[in-house]
């Protein structure tokens, strides 16, 4: 007969389930004593604060459900009910509004922290891909939910993106009827969005679980992108990092809440407030700020489906950035060259979100197009060349001797 | 901490950057100092008041808010009897009643403002084929908000020489396009305030605006008063967080 496994809790009843179930060991294994680089800055805090976000959104989100109608008859109406009669209804949804930019801005400083630091290099190539992933499913979550409201935008929003997949030849047409659940952006279209926008969150905490999971392996990188080679190089999680954390998740939260509760249609757009009507089109059809570097990748290029192709393989090349990436150095701070070129590609993205926010016209129709070429030029021929050709600074020998030498003491304070 | 600062700061240049974007495609609209700008700001409810009163003697003729019940008036003062008062002045259509037939009755608090036409097609056929908005939303429907409606509504004067009105529009500064098809229908002393506040162009265009502020987001007071509240606790708690981490990282040497 199997024996019940031995535990160690204090707690009885713990210790019980803890024997025939050993999640308390663990999370006391993953969240306790987890060892983190001891030199992490606070952007490595970012990975909590978009975690946060996720459930922010779920539970915003479940409430909000409870309340929606997803019947084009109904759905703008029930969203001004919610605004105007249910109890808090109006922080709810300016809580989940502003949230889905909240959850972006921090999974963009999240990412490029990755990016400046090598975090996507071997042995983390899967942990990065999975995080690429996530991206790409909160993409899909956010667009439909921003068709909710059935608002202008939302409705004109839903007939640009959905088009965009009639770019493909032969199967394109088909793909989009299947989308729309007919042969325009209708009811059928908006109730299987409200669908997958209340499917894709659990899918995103699967693939977080899993992003978590791949990252405990092989354990967090660290500003100097070197391994940690023992306990003199880290500290256990609890209580130093979820300290850490823990303020940097309050200090978001305060512009967060600047947002929700001040300013909380500054990044909608005021057209989502007139109902939304197939026979009259808004002056100017413009996405989200979170999509608007993509939608300037995709206005860039002269042809439909070149656009488009443009436009995803921007995000796919991102799944091969492990591979892109010849140098053997992990962290910026050892790059003095590719650490210049990862500033460009910043300013670059941001020059890009511009773009997609202006007409795609006359300069900034130029402008747009140099960015889209600079951003597949720095991942597709920068990035391999110059891991070959750069001579990197010389690496500290281990973490511990780095942060306890005299010119970094202070650092280690701070960090 | 630097890293921190960076990363906020950037934050703050790509979100100042989209809404720049945005707001770039509207013609230069003046800015006006309302009560209830800012974090402190609040609804005045006098303005809103007088505000409902011309909307009320003169909008409603052709715009519905079809979004808005009566009770919402709450928010600016009007007590319940008045509210039952007031409502009880509107006719809604009730029923069936025993014999399935549709009757009239008069307004409960609970009810929504009626709206002037009974639909699109009617509303148009009455109004030169230009459809008058809802005005539930507004003041949120608009890039520049209340200062847009403020500006709309003082905007209306001679089209410039050169420009030819279609039939039936007028000239507007302000309307994207210029020709609008609504009247310049606030005139001086107008409506009559039972306050005594002299009913100038501007003080009507102010105080409507006030009151379409107010019931596209009924709840604007509380949201800010609360935000108030929970910016200064989440304060309060970074500081206990960021002394508690600093006590707790010290004793690493």
């Amino acid at each position: 007969m199997a024996q019940a496994q031995a535990s160690k809790f204090k707690n009885p009843v713990v210790n019980w389930i803890d024997s025939r179930l050993p999640i308390f060991t663990m999370l006391d294994h993953e969240y306790n004593h987890y060892p983190m680089p001891r030199n992490v800055n606070y952007l490595w805090a970012f990975g909590a604060i978009a975690g946060i976000m996720l459930v922010i959104m779920i539970a915003t989100g479940l409430f909000l459900a409870m309340q929606y109608s997803s019947h084009t008859s109904l759905a703008f109406d029930s969203v001004e009910r919610i605004m105007r009669d249910v109890n808090y209804g109006w922080l709810l949804r300016y809580v989940h509004a502003n949230g889905a930019s909240m959850f972006f801005i921090a999974v963009y400083i999240h990412m490029f922290r990755g990016l400046y630091y090598g975090s996507y290099k071997a042995p983390r190539e899967i942990l990065w891909i999975l995080g690429v992933i996530i991206f790409l499913v909160m993409m899909g979550t956010a667009f439909m939910g921003y068709v909710l409201p059935w608002g202008q935008m939302s409705f004109w929003g839903a007939t640009v993106i959905t088009n965009l997949f009639s770019a493909f030849p032969i199967v394109g047409d088909p793909i989009v009827t299947l989308l729309w659940g007919g042969f325009s952006v209708d009811n059928p279209t908006l109730n299987r969005f409200f669908a997958l926008h209340f499917l894709l969150p659990f899918v995103l905490l699967g693939l977080v679980i899993l992003h978590t999971a791949a990252l405990h392996v092989c354990g967090s990188n660290n500003p100097l992108g070197i391994d940690a080679k023992g306990p003199q190089d880290t500290v256990p999680f609890n209580p130093y990092v979820t300290l850490k954390d823990g303020f940097a998740v309050v200090m978001f939260l305060i512009v967060f809440a600047f947002f929700v509760f001040f300013m909380p249609n500054y990044l909608g757009h005021p057209d989502n407030y007139i109902p939304a009507n197939p026979l009259v089109t808004p002056a100017h059809i413009v996405p989200e700020w979170y999509f608007l570097p993509f939608y300037a990748i995709l206005r860039a290029i002269p042809d439909k489906l070149g656009g488009v192709i443009a436009m995803f393989g921007s995000i796919a090349l991102l799944l091969a950035l492990p591979w892109l990436d010849t140098s053997k150095v992990r962290s910026c701070k050892f790059r003095p060259i590719y650490r210049q070129f990862f500033w460009i590609l910043a300013i670059d993205a941001l020059v890009l979100g511009y773009a997609g926010a202006m007409p795609a016209e006359g300069s900034w129709l130029l402008i747009a197009r140099i960015g889209t070429f600079y951003y597949f030029f720095h991942f597709l021929v920068l990035l391999p060349v110059l891991g070959k050709l750069e001579r990197p600074l010389p690496l500290p020998n281990s973490i511990s001797e780095a942060v306890l030498k005299g010119a970094h003491a202070k650092s280690m304070e701070k960090a | 901490m630097r890293a921190l600062k960076t990363a906020i700061l950037s934050a703050a240049l790509a979100l100042g950057l989209a809404g720049a974007a945005q707001a770039s495609e509207a013609i230069h609209l003046p800015k006006q100092s309302w009560p209830h700008a800012g974090m402190f700001g609040t609804i005045d409810k006098a303005a809103a008041q007088r505000g409902f009163q011309i909307y009320k003697e003169v909008c409603s003729a052709c715009h519905s808010m079809r979004l808005v019940p009566i009770r919402t008036l709450g928010g600016i003062g009007f007590k319940d009897d008045e509210l039952k008062a007031l409502a009880a002045g509107y006719e809604v259509q009730g029923g069936p009643n025993d014999a399935g037939e549709m009757f009239m009755r008069p307004a409960i608090p609970a009810d929504r403002f009626p709206s002037p036409f009974a639909n699109e097609q009617a509303a148009r056929a009455a109004n030169n084929g230009a459809l008058p908005p809802d005005l539930s939303l507004i003041a949120k429907a608009r890039v520049g908000g209340e200062d847009y409606l403020y500006a709309f509504l003082t905007g209306f004067e001679e089209p410039p020489a050169g420009v030819n009105l279609m039939a039936g529009m007028n000239y507007n500064k302000y309307f994207p396009g210029h020709q609008v098809g609504m009247p310049n229908i606030l005139q001086p002393d107008g409506v009559t305030f039972a306050d005594g506040t002299k009913a100038t162009v501007e003080q009507q265009a102010r105080d409507v605006s006030t009151f379409l502020t107010f019931v596209a987001e009924p709840h604007h007071d509380a949201r800010k008063q609360m935000g108030v509240k929970v910016i200064l606790f989440l304060l309060v708690l970074a500081g206990l967080m960021y002394a508690s981490k600093r006590k707790l990282w010290s004793t690493l040497h």
